[in-house]
C-alpha cells in the first residue's frame, strides 16, 4: 500500500488506541464523521489544516501521522520475512504502521535471534577446532576402531590359532583401557571446560582460584585487630592481578566472613582448643562456644600442618555450591548438579542437626573420606524475612572402619556410573555414551 | 605370492587387525607408521594398493596422497583413505586429493575387505 495512503490507517489506529469515538474526533477536527470515515479508510487524501487539526485532537505530532514506520524497523521486518513463507511480505509497511509496538518488538526479536545465531556459530566453531577435543576424540575413535576390528576377527575367524587369540585378547584389553582413559579425559574436560578459557570463566571459578593460590589461609586477616580495610586491600591486590569485578565482589564477601570468623575464633584460641581437644569440630564448637558452621570454615582456613587436609563445600538453599575447597579423593562439581546423595543435602533437610558419615564417590581416583554436614541459617533473618539456609560439609581423610560403613555416592549424575540410584536425575554419559 | 598392500597407519593395534585380515585374504601386507617418510616407504615397497590414514604423525594423509599422485609411478595406484571424520567436507577433501575410496573409522572388517577387493579388481 502506498505510503501516502497509510495516513488514514494511522489516524484510525491512533484514535482507537486513545479510545476516542469517530464522531467525537470528527467534531473536534471540524469535519463530518462520514468524511473522517473516508479518510480513515484511506479513501481521501488529506493534508494541510485538516491534518493539523486531526493531529492536535489526537495529541500527536502531525509527522507521526504522515511519516511511515521507522525505516530500520521496516528493514528488519523485511529481513525476518525473507525466511518465511507465511509472512505477508507485501504488507510490511502497513503492519509496521498499524502496530508500531508489535513491529518494533518483532524487529528486536529478529535482531536478537541473529545475534544469538552468530554466538552459536562462534561457539560451534571453537568447539570444532579445539585441539584438546580433537586429540581426545581421535584417541577414543582410534581405540574403538581397533577394538571393533579385533573383536570381529576373534568372533568371525574360524579355528583362530591360540597365539593369535591371546594376542588379540591382549590388544582388546589395552585398547579398552585407552578408551576408558580417553572417555574420562573427555568427560573431565567437558565438565570443567570453562576453566580452560579465560573468556568463559565464571566469577566463582576466578574467586576460588584466587583463594586456592593463597592456600585458603590469609595471615593478614588472622592478625589481632585486623580491620575490614584489610579485606579491601587484599581484593584490590587481586584486582591488580586481573581478577574481574564480579569475582572481586565474591572474594570480598568470602574474606569479610573470614574476618568475622577469625575475630570470633582467633587463631591463638583455636590453637589452644585444638591442642586440648583435637580437631573434632563438635568438640571444638563446645569448647569455644562457636557454631559448627563457623568451626568448619575456620578449620578449612587453617594451615594443613595444624589440622591436616580439610575440604569444605558450602551450598545455598537452592543447593548451588557457593564455596568449594577440594580434598584429594573427593571431586566437587563447579556450581550445580552435585550428587543429591551428598550428606550436605541430607543436612539441608534437617537444619541444625549435624551429620557425620564415611563416603566414597563412584569415580576414578576416589578415596573414602569423612563427611560432616550441618545446615544453619546464614544471618539473623526476621519475622518478615527468614534467614536463608546454608549447608556446610567438611571433608576430612578417612577415619577408618570405626567411622561406620562408607556410603557410595557420586560426583554428579552426568558422570556417575552408579546403577539403580533413586536420586538419579539424568542419564550418565559413562554408561550410555561410551 | 599375493598382491602387495601397504598400510600407512600409526595405531599398532589397528595395523595388526588390518594386517591379519588382509593377509588371511591372500595379500602380502607391509606397514608403515609415520607420515614424514611415507613416500619413501611407498617407493621402496612398490605396493599394488595403499591403505592410508589421514591423521599421521609428521604429515597428513592428504599431503602424502598428493605426493603419491605426483609420482608418475604411483599416480594410478589405488588408495583407500581412513579417517576418524565422516563429514561430507572430509569425504570431498579425500576425493579431491585423489583417493579412490574413503572409509570412516570405526569400520567393519567386512566393509574393509569388500573395499580392498573392489579396488584391486578396478
Amino acid at each position: 500500500m502506498p505510503e501516502t495512503l497509510m495516513i488514514g490507517t494511522r489516524i484510525r489506529e491512533t484514535r482507537m488506541m486513545r479510545g476516542i469515538r469517530q464522531s467525537d474526533l470528527a467534531r473536534q477536527a471540524g469535519i463530518s464523521p462520514s468524511y473522517l470515515n473516508l479518510i480513515e479508510h484511506n479513501r481521501r487524501r488529506i493534508g494541510g489544516r485538516t491534518l493539523l487539526r486531526l493531529a492536535g485532537a489526537l495529541g500527536v505530532e502531525p509527522s507521526r501521522l504522515t511519516e511511515g514506520a521507522e525505516p530500520a524497523v521496516v528493514s528488519a521486518l523485511r529481513e525476518a520475512a525473507s525466511d518465511s513463507a507465511q509472512a505477508e511480505r507485501d504488507r510490511v509497511e502497513e503492519f509496521a504502521a498499524r502496530f508500531p509496538g508489535w513491529a518494533g518488538l518483532l524487529a528486536d526479536l529478529h535482531r536478537r535471534t541473529e545475534a544469538l545465531e552468530r554466538i552459536i556459530d562462534t561457539l560451534t566453531d571453537r568447539l570444532a577446532h579445539d585441539p584438546f577435543l580433537e586429540d581426545s576424540l581421535h584417541e577414543v575413535i582410534s581405540a574403538v576402531t581397533a577394538i571393533r576390528a579385533t573383536a570381529a576377527i576373534l568372533v568371525e575367524t574360524e579355528a583362530l590359532e591360540p597365539e593369535w587369540q591371546a594376542r588379540f585378547h591382549r590388544n582388546i584389553n589395552e585398547d579398552a583401557a585407552r578408551l576408558t582413559e580417553g572417555a574420562q579425559a573427555l568427560v573431565r574436560y567437558l565438565e570443567a571446560a570453562p576453566d580452560r578459557d579465560a573468556d568463559l570463566a565464571v566469577p566463582q571459578d576466578e574467586m576460588h582460584a584466587a583463594l586456592a593460590a593463597r592456600g585458603h589461609h590469609f595471615p593478614e586477616l588472622e592478625a589481632p585487630g585486623a580491620q575490614p580495610e584489610e579485606v579491601a586491600r587484599l581484593v584490590a591486590r587481586e584486582a591488580r592481578d586481573g581478577l574481574s569485578a564480579p569475582a572481586q565482589a565474591l572474594l570480598g564477601a568470602v574474606l569479610r566472613r573470614y574476618l568475622e570468623d577469625a575475630r570470633a575464633l582467633p587463631l591463638p584460641m583455636l590453637r589452644a582448643a585444638i591442642a586440648q581437644h583435637g580437631t573434632e569440630p563438635d568438640r571444638l564448637a563446645r569448647a569455644t562456644g562457636a557454631d559448627l558452621a563457623r568451626v568448619f570454615r575456620r578449620l578449612a582456613t587453617l594451615p594443613e600442618d595444624l589440622v591436616g587436609p580439610v575440604g569444605l563445600v558450602i551450598c545455598d538453599a537452592s543447593g548451588t555450591l557457593i564455596f568449594r575447597k577440594p580434598i584429594e579423593g573427593f571431586a566437587i562439581p563447579r556450581l550445580t548438579g552435585a550428587c543429591p546423595l551428598w550428606p550436605l543435602y541430607q543436612a539441608m533437610a534437617q537444619p541444625l542437626a549435624p551429620l557425620r558419615c564415611r563416603v566414597r564417590q563412584a569415580a576414578r581416583g576416589a578415596a573414602t573420606v569423612q563427611a560432616l554436614a550441618v545446615a544453619s541459617p546464614a544471618g539473623p533473618g526476621g519475622f518478615d524475612r527468614p534467614a536463608p539456609l546454608q549447608g556446610h560439609m567438611l571433608l576430612r581423610p578417612d577415619p577408618g572402619e570405626a567411622g561406620g560403613e562408607a556410603r557410595r555416592l557420586g560426583v554428579s549424575c552426568r558422570i556417575c556410573p552408579l546403577a539403580d540410584c533413586d536420586a538419579r536425575r539424568e542419564t550418565s554419559i559413562l554408561s550410555e555414551g561410551f | 605370492m599375493g598382491k602387495k598392500v601397504l598400510v600407512i597407519e600409526d595405531e599398532p593395534n589397528i595395523i595388526e587387525a588390518i594386517s591379519f585380515l588382509l593377509s588371511r585374504d591372500g595379500w602380502e601386507v607391509t606397514t608403515h607408521a609415520k607420515g614424514h617418510d611415507a613416500m619413501e616407504a611407498v617407493r621402496q615397497r612398490q605396493p599394488d594398493l595403499i591403505i592410508l590414514d589421514v591423521m599421521l604423525p609428521g604429515k597428513s594423509g592428504y599431503d602424502i596422497l598428493a605426493e603419491i599422485r605426483e609420482d608418475a609411478a604411483f599416480a594410478g595406484t589405488p588408495v583407500l583413505m581412513l579417517t576418524a571424520r565422516g563429514q561430507t567436507r572430509d569425504r570431498e577433501q579425500a576425493e579431491r586429493a585423489g583417493a579412490d575410496h574413503y572409509m570412516t573409522k570405526p569400520f567393519s572388517n567386512a566393509d574393509m575387505l569388500a573395499a580392498v577387493r573392489a579396488l584391486a579388481r578396478a
